[in-house]
């Protein structure tokens, strides 16, 4: 049994120590927004926060951040209200097939966090996920306008 | 707007009179006098429309979203014609099996080709048309009018002289009982207001928010989950397993063989179930093809560069002749390697079965490819038969002609009666299971005179054909030759060549191997464009020729093509400098039935970095039913092609792919992507081209080009990686 904080709530999930935050967030929480894409930490579509910082969750074990604070892509509008990137994503049109986006969306919103008005060299070094339909040019102008916003 | 899967009810309700009589819009099949309706009870107004009380406009939609915003310019097309009030539009997708049912009232399903708007404009505009006709006929008759004295905007009906007005929803259930009208005029296209405009996609908030459900987020009571392994060697049979040493592992059910080549295990979450996969031991029967490996492929496709026989794909005059006689010849052989789709989703698929039902709910690109694949490994008639299409997560061709998930799905649920089965692929099942980007080799052969005149060009394509594999009975018909295979460069049709030569000859020695090819976005005008515009700028070279002067040339019988090319070099600035220590290169080719062009500029930095500053791209489709997402598929598209043309290969060891993730099989990020300008040229006529795909193809050979500019090294085979060179 491992105790874990998502977006304000705690859950104690029953998983094997090793099993990935990803799959105990997806499969013992129900939270579905986060994607499984390569497990390997290569493709950032199952991007969340731990204390605020962006993270891989399907290569970080469920047992190494029990009681640490997790948010998901669920977790950004939690009042109902889209956040400022989420309403950029939204003002810009930018997801396509919209499988990678959680994973886009989670890292540009650290991103935001730690720097409040990115540049593009900023927007690249943070943004590594993969798309593949190819909404990089609106993810940029997105994270841009949210700056602004 | 949200087009989450409907879960264990029928998506409509269907007055019984209808079924089978088939309320059709658009399509010339016999009117039922029954009411039809939506699962709400909302009436049908046609097929195509169903309006709720609340002056809510559902429209149908067949064919699958996959990011590409098929559905917002489909209920754009219908809600032009419906006159009705956009921010109530919400759509929704029948099912592969009310489609049977109603003998296919709203068409083909399938999602490839860039067809879903260009194939179904005509019908589903009538479908909207007609559904306004009967709406304000309805009017009309309440009102004791006639309907010529009615008029429809905005979701209103309004009698002008007596000032009398209503709304869609108060009449929906009158209109519904009216008969369809046969004959439905459609508006003349400069009167459009819906189409044409940048309008926001439908479904986009679910997708921002963690909300929109894809195949892989479903879940249902008592569902089990599936993680699979099929024979790594393309073919192999599964040989014996040993299930005991995981059936105690926590939360495993059951381990089972799924068909003759792959095993399964069955459990209460997928991480479970993959856990206990990867310790299953499992052995494979020998297979031939284990003693294939890339080489061996390579060099069967070499041979045929220069085998007698091959299939013609464009001829004129007699291009060996004119080669023979010439006076200065130039000749390059190209490469393109297999490619996997990746789809950002791995394929998976979602199957319950019992003896009296079986039902898939699965991300299809073709929702009757997938009704097809549940029959035949059901075997289970029709009408005990069901398909619930979920929201893709990618497609670019793995998911449309190809239902090996499903069929495994419904494999394992059939082992597990009554069970809902969710089977999901890991990332590494994926790279290996593909369908792949058909590998070719092209040998280029080019004459001139002793003027410099292009006098003779053999184009010689030797590599794998899709059709063979995957429709074998068009190759049979065509007495063994793949017409697919000459998709850019072809003498007819939506992917005719472009220029206009003499003594021209492209024909294909067809070398199949043992590895699955299939329909990667774009098909085979990847490698065609490659090939062509690439050798189009050497031969321009040795001609000592400007390369779009060079190509004009060979276009005045092209005018569209011409455009294309002519408005990214305007664009781009062809003729004046480039930015200091940038170079630019060029490329054009008509597919899918609309006129694409590439034009960029980029650096190299010690020798193998390459920078994309900018691309200028040009489209003709025809029609621009929405600019906007014209505009994002257009600049993904580079994200598709460059990423080909950089980073991407699949290769073969002893009968498998050796790329098995991201890790060996990357992806473009957005620090490599270049500032992509989309021009839009609407050239009408009669024929509409899709947007989805062509524009893929010139990406590849513009960048190709310009690093030739650049580096004055011509690089002939995909991907660069293998060169040494990288995008930065």
């Amino acid at each position: 049994m491992v105790r874990l904080n998502i977006n304000g709530k705690t859950h104690d999930v029953d998983v094997e120590p090793n099993t990935p935050l990803l799959w105990a967030i997806r499969e013992q929480v129900g939270l579905t927004g986060t994607k499984y894409g390569c497990g390997i930490a290569q493709c950032g579509a199952c991007t969340v926060h731990i204390d605020g910082t962006p993270i891989r969750s399907c290569s970080v074990p469920a047992s190494a951040v029990a009681g640490r604070k997790i948010t998901t892509i669920e977790g950004l509008a939690a009042g109902g209200t889209l956040t400022k990137v989420q309403k950029a994503w939204v003002e810009h049109d930018v997801p396509q097939c919209g499988y990678c986006q959680s994973g886009m969306i989670m890292a540009a919103a650290a991103l935001l966090k730690a720097k409040p008005k990115p540049t593009d060299a900023d927007i690249d070094a943070a943004m590594t996920n993969i798309c593949r339909c190819g909404t990089f040019q609106e993810v940029r102008k997105a994270i841009h306008a949210a700056a602004k916003a | 707007m949200n087009l989450n899967p409907k879960i264990s009810r029928r998506t409509f309700i269907a007055g019984s009179a209808a079924i089978g009589g088939g309320l059709a819009l658009g399509l010339q099949l016999p009117f039922g006098p029954g009411v039809v309706r939506a699962a709400d009870g909302s009436p049908e107004i046609g097929a195509w429309v169903v309006i709720r009380p609340d002056d809510t406009v559902v429209i149908r939609v067949v064919r699958s979203e996959m990011g590409q915003g098929t559905i917002t310019g489909l209920a754009q097309m219908v809600a032009e014609e419906l006159e009705c009030n956009w921010s109530k539009v919400v759509v929704e997708y029948p099912t592969p099996g009310e489609s049977v049912k109603r003998k296919r009232v709203w068409g083909d399903f399938s999602t490839g080709g860039s067809r879903g708007i260009r194939t179904s404009h005509e019908y589903v505009r009538k479908g909207g048309a007609a559904a306004r006709m009967m709406l304000v006929q309805a009017a009309a008759n309440q009102w004791n009018v006639p309907a010529s004295e009615c008029m429809a905007a905005n979701s209103v009906i309004t009698h002008k002289a007596s000032g009398k007005k209503t709304t869609y929803g108060k009449v929906a259930e009158a209109a519904a009982k009216l008969e369809t009208p046969k004959d439905v005029p459609l508006k003349n296209p400069k009167q459009w207001k819906i189409i044409g405009k940048p309008l926001k996609r439908l479904d986009t908030v679910a997708k921002v928010t963690g909300k929109q459900v894809y195949g892989f987020d479903l879940t249902m009571p008592g569902m089990l989950n599936a993680a699979i392994k099929e024979s790594p060697v393309f073919g192999a049979k599964v040989k014996s397993f040993d299930a005991a040493r995981v059936a105690s592992l926590k939360g495993v059910k059951k381990v089972v063989q799924v068909g003759d080549t792959a095993v399964a295990v069955v459990a209460d979450t997928w991480w479970q179930a993959k856990t206990a996969l990867d310790q299953l031991p499992v052995t494979w029967e020998d297979s031939p093809n284990a003693k294939i490996s890339q080489a061996n492929i390579n060099d069967m496709l070499k041979a045929g560069l220069d085998a007698d026989q091959a299939y013609v794909g464009n001829q004129a005059g007699d291009a060996k002749k004119a080669l023979a006689g010439a006076a200065k010849k130039v000749e390059a052989v190209y490469a393109y390697p297999y490619q996997n789709h990746v789809c950002m989703e791995p394929m998976n698929a979602t199957a319950r079965y019992t003896p009296d039902k079986c039902e898939v709910w699965v991300p299809t690109q073709d929702g009757e490819a997938s009704f097809a694949a549940v029959l035949a490994a059901s075997g289970l008639p029709a009408d005990k038969c069901e398909v619930y299409k979920i929201a893709l997560g990618g497609g670019f061709g793995r998911r449309g002609a190809f239902q090996d998930y499903v069929t495994q799905a419904v494999n394992i649920a059939k082992q597990m009666p009554g069970t809902p089965i969710k089977l999901l692929w890991s990332r590494e099942e994926d790279m290996v299971q593909g369908r792949y980007h058909p590998i070719m080799q092209c040998k280029l052969t080019g004459g001139f005179d002793g003027s410099g005149n292009l006098t003779g060009l053999h184009m010689r394509l030797s590599g794998q054909s899709i059709l063979a594999a995957v429709r074998p009975a068009i190759v049979e018909q065509q007495k063994g030759r793949d017409p697919l295979t000459f998709q850019g460069v072809a003498d007819s049709g939506e992917h005719s060549f472009g220029y206009t030569m003499p003594n021209l000859l492209i024909d294909h020695a067809m070398r199949n191997s043992h590895v699955p090819p299939g329909f990667w976005r774009g098909v085979n005008i990847n490698q065609n464009a490659v090939f062509f515009e690439c050798f189009m700028d050497e031969l321009a070279e040795a001609a000592g020729q400007d390369p779009v002067e060079f190509r004009r040339k060979f276009m005045g019988p092209h005018p569209r093509n011409l455009a294309v090319m002519n408005a990214v070099a305007e664009r781009i600035g062809w003729t004046k400098p480039a930015p200091k220590g940038q170079f630019r290169g060029i490329a054009q080719m008509k597919a899918f039935n609309s006129f694409v062009a590439a034009a960029c500029e980029i650096s190299v930095k010690d020798g193998n970095k390459v920078k994309i500053h900018r691309i200028v791209a040009a489209t003709d489709p025809g029609y621009a039913v929405n600019p906007a997402q014209i505009e994002r598929q257009v600049s993904g598209s580079f994200v598709y092609g460059l990423s080909a043309l950089f980073m991407q290969e699949c290769t073969v060891k002893d009968g498998a792919i050796e790329q098995k993730n991201f890790d060996t099989y990357q992806s473009m990020r957005i620090a490599q992507m270049p500032k992509v300008e989309t021009i839009i040229i609407e050239g009408g006529g009669d024929t509409w081209g899709g947007i989805g795909e062509p524009t893929i193809c010139v990406a590849a050979p513009a960048v190709l080009n310009a690093i030739y500019k650049a580096t004055g090294k011509r690089h002939r085979s995909l991907p660069l990686k293998n060169h040494g060179i990288e995008l930065v």
